[in-house]
């Protein structure tokens, strides 16, 4: 079986896991960090999504192994203390969510945008949600929670 | 998903050797065609080999008249790339359109001429730049080299290293995406540079990519849309599915390469 080591949210891990074992399931089952949720398992949703080395990745559809040595950030490694982060503080104040169950992979997915656009335009933001689905909001307060997040995140 | 044993590719030389020696290997790179069909139990390798960290797959440059990128390239770092969007705006804008930015982030140039997919959007540039597949034995011409539904040119255990990419003095493409899966219904790539005018067609036809003669001709004679607005394409050899019917998919196929030839700058 084989050994996988990476950083998780600035914290060096590692665990046993099968070749098979995906990135989610290490975090959610070996890690116990359940931020990161598994909506479809299909790649199609992006709830699964994480921070590899910066890049926005779904962990559904990456082998553990394959993060060996990767920096991951999850979303339980984006607030300081009691203090979110402007982007989740954006979607709290903007109601961008209902259910909150797709929200996880939402922000990772809209920090990872702001990184390589960080003024994102209303058409930028929904071209770049193609891979994060919700069920509830009809993604317009989702739009407004990123671009509001992207003005704070510019400081 | 079935278990397989996992293997970390140390070089070219490296993967080949363990490919050689599994009794059914396969590579992986972004994974994002395999690990999901590994999921639903479509396939079960006995071994994966990772190629994705070779030094040799990385990296896009401009060598002569081509734009050369590694196979490891991942379809975001085409799309970002200034040399591509310097040489080759087309190849740039037809990346950023593959599938979602989290794919983007992962799948591989490699992986998807590997794959050859008759949805997937690169076969088309291959074919319409007239791209050499350079592998770790040989070069192969993008004629040669796609040869039916997710066949291509390659032996079982030959890996594609780089991917040379003409700069053509004109090129396009125009995709008609499936809206859920983003996959092509129909795409069309038109090219005119080194290589003369060539029009490749992907989504649409039962053995994947391949080019419109008809229209290549008559753009040689005069490259405008109206040239080719009465060349009509038999919609005998297209697919047929839930998304779209053969003759809608030809009627396609004359609306996109029309857009292509209107768009190519």
């Amino acid at each position: 079986m084989p050994t996988v080591s990476m950083k998780v949210n600035g914290a060096d891990v590692s665990g046993d896991v099968e070749g098979r074992t995906l990135l989610v399931q290490f975090l959610r089952e070996t890690l116990a960090m359940t931020g990161t949720h598994v909506g479809c398992d299909t790649s199609q949703c992006g709830a699964c999504c994480v921070l590899m080395n910066g890049q926005s990745i779904k962990s559904c559809s990456l082998l553990a192994v394959q993060a060996e040595g990767a920096e991951i950030t999850t979303i339980e490694g984006l607030a300081t203390g009691d203090k979110l982060h402007p982007m989740q503080e954006a979607f709290r104040q903007n109601h961008g969510l209902q259910c909150g169950f797709c929200t996880p992979g939402m922000v990772i997915s809209a920090i990872d945008l702001v990184s390589k656009n960080p003024k994102p335009s209303e058409q930028e933001v929904r071209e770049w949600l193609e891979g994060n689905l919700c069920r509830c909001t009809g993604y317009h307060n989702i739009v407004k929670a990123i671009q509001a997040g992207a003005q704070a995140m510019r400081g | 998903m079935y278990d397989f044993e996992y293997h970390r590719a140390a070089s070219l030389d490296d993967a080949v050797g363990k490919l050689k020696a599994a009794d059914d290997g396969t590579l992986v790179a972004g994974g994002m065609t395999l690990i999901p069909t590994l999921k639903l139990r479509l396939a079960s390798p006995s071994d994966l080999i990772d190629i994705s960290g070779l030094a040799e797959l990385a990296g896009i440059k401009v060598e002569g008249d081509a734009v050369v990128i590694g196979a490891a390239a991942t379809h975001a770092a085409v799309a970002a790339s200034s040399d591509v969007r310097a040489k080759i705006p087309a190849l740039a804008e037809l990346a950023e359109l593959i599938g979602d930015a989290q794919v983007r982030n992962r799948g591989t140039l490699g992986g998807s001429v590997a794959n050859n997919d008759p949805a997937a959007d690169y076969p088309a540039a291959c074919l319409g730049l007239s791209a050499t597949i350079r592998t770790d034995r040989r070069e192969i011409a993008a004629d040669d080299y796609f040869q039916g539904l997710f066949e291509t040119a390659l032996d079982a255990d030959e890996i594609i290293t780089q991917i040379a990419f003409p700069v053509p003095k004109k090129a396009a493409y125009q995709k008609f995406p499936n809206p859920a899966s983003r996959f092509a219904l129909v795409g069309v790539f038109v090219a005119t540079g080194p290589a003369g005018v060539r029009v490749a067609v992907t989504g649409a036809g039962q053995d994947g990519v391949f080019r419109a003669t008809e229209m290549e001709t008559a753009l040689a004679k005069n490259f405008s849309p109206d040239a080719i607005s009465d060349v009509t394409v038999s919609a005998d050899g297209l697919n047929a599915d839930i998304h779209a019917a053969a003759d809608y998919r030809a009627h396609l196929i004359g609306v996109m390469a029309r857009r292509a030839v209107a768009a190519c700058t």
